[in-house]
């Protein structure tokens, strides 16, 4: 697959752009999802945030979960681009599209999407809000990791690099 | 090797380090080269933590070359490992 699918980039999101690289003859979907910058969380105002990548490894990540997609669901194909830098209150965070031949395979996989993104690709947001400013892990504390580090148990076994390279 | 890992490194054995989210904050540099032996991913925390105690590296996940690994994974001169605090994208 083509490795431009996946891009992290410090510029503005043009939806289009994503969807148009998961066009293809045999697809009668394409679910397209914008993640947004929220300004309340709990009641909590956010007056921006800003992300970070590690955009080499993230790119790897991405291919990945374009991979796991493919497996679970056949003849689907993927593409993600996510933006990192500062970016204000409704900005577009991430955008994924995912094309199939039918509709329920497109809209399950990219749910399935960007809940992986938010367990293996190293992306980090910082939130700035009235109070100051903190980096956000473990978003809203869904999970807690009483073993402390590392935390492989969340990522697949065939996540892990065995090779001594 | 010694519970540390440390041994005598030779020039240019040095490990590439990135520090991401708070740990880039935290130890003042994004980027650090450490002059360090092959050593373990496990006996890496424990020197990176005697070095730069103030450094929450609680839930910390490793990875070399851009690979998520295990603890008992060998570090070797000329890797890069990046201390990845968990994440946050979407």
């Amino acid at each position: 697959m083509s490795s431009n699918l996946f891009v992290i980039t410090d510029q503005p999101i043009r939806p289009e752009e994503v969807s148009d690289k998961v066009k293809r003859r045999e697809a009668g979907a394409i679910t397209l999802f914008l993640g947004t910058v929220r300004e309340l969380t709990y009641g909590k105002r956010t007056l921006y945030l800003e992300y970070e990548a590690y955009p080499t490894m993230a790119v790897k990540q991405f291919e990945m979960i374009g991979k796991e997609v493919r497996e679970r669901w056949p003849d689907t194909l993927v593409a993600v681009t996510h933006r990192v830098g500062r970016l204000e209150i409704s900005d577009i965070a991430v955008v994924i599209a995912v094309s199939s031949p039918h509709r329920k395979a497109a809209y399950e996989a990219n749910e399935y999407v960007i809940e992986r993104i938010k367990q293996i690709v190293p992306i980090w947001k910082k939130e700035y809000g009235e109070d100051g400013s903190e980096w956000i892990g473990d978003q809203l504390n869904q999970k807690t990791y009483p073993e402390g580090w590392p935390l492989l148990e969340d990522i697949p076994k065939n996540d892990l690099n065995h090779e001594d390279e | 090797m010694s519970p540390k890992g440390r041994t005598i490194c030779q020039e240019g054995d040095s490990v590439r380090i990135l520090c991401f989210a708070h740990l880039g904050e935290q130890i003042g540099s994004p980027t650090l080269e450490l002059e360090l032996g092959p050593m373990t991913v496990a006996a890496f925390v424990e020197e990176f933590r005697s070095r730069y105690p103030y450094a929450r590296l609680d839930q910390v996940m490793i990875a070399v070359n851009e690979q998520f690994v295990e603890e008992d994974h060998l570090i070797e001169a000329k890797d890069t490992v990046a201390l990845l605090p968990p994440v946050s994208g979407g």
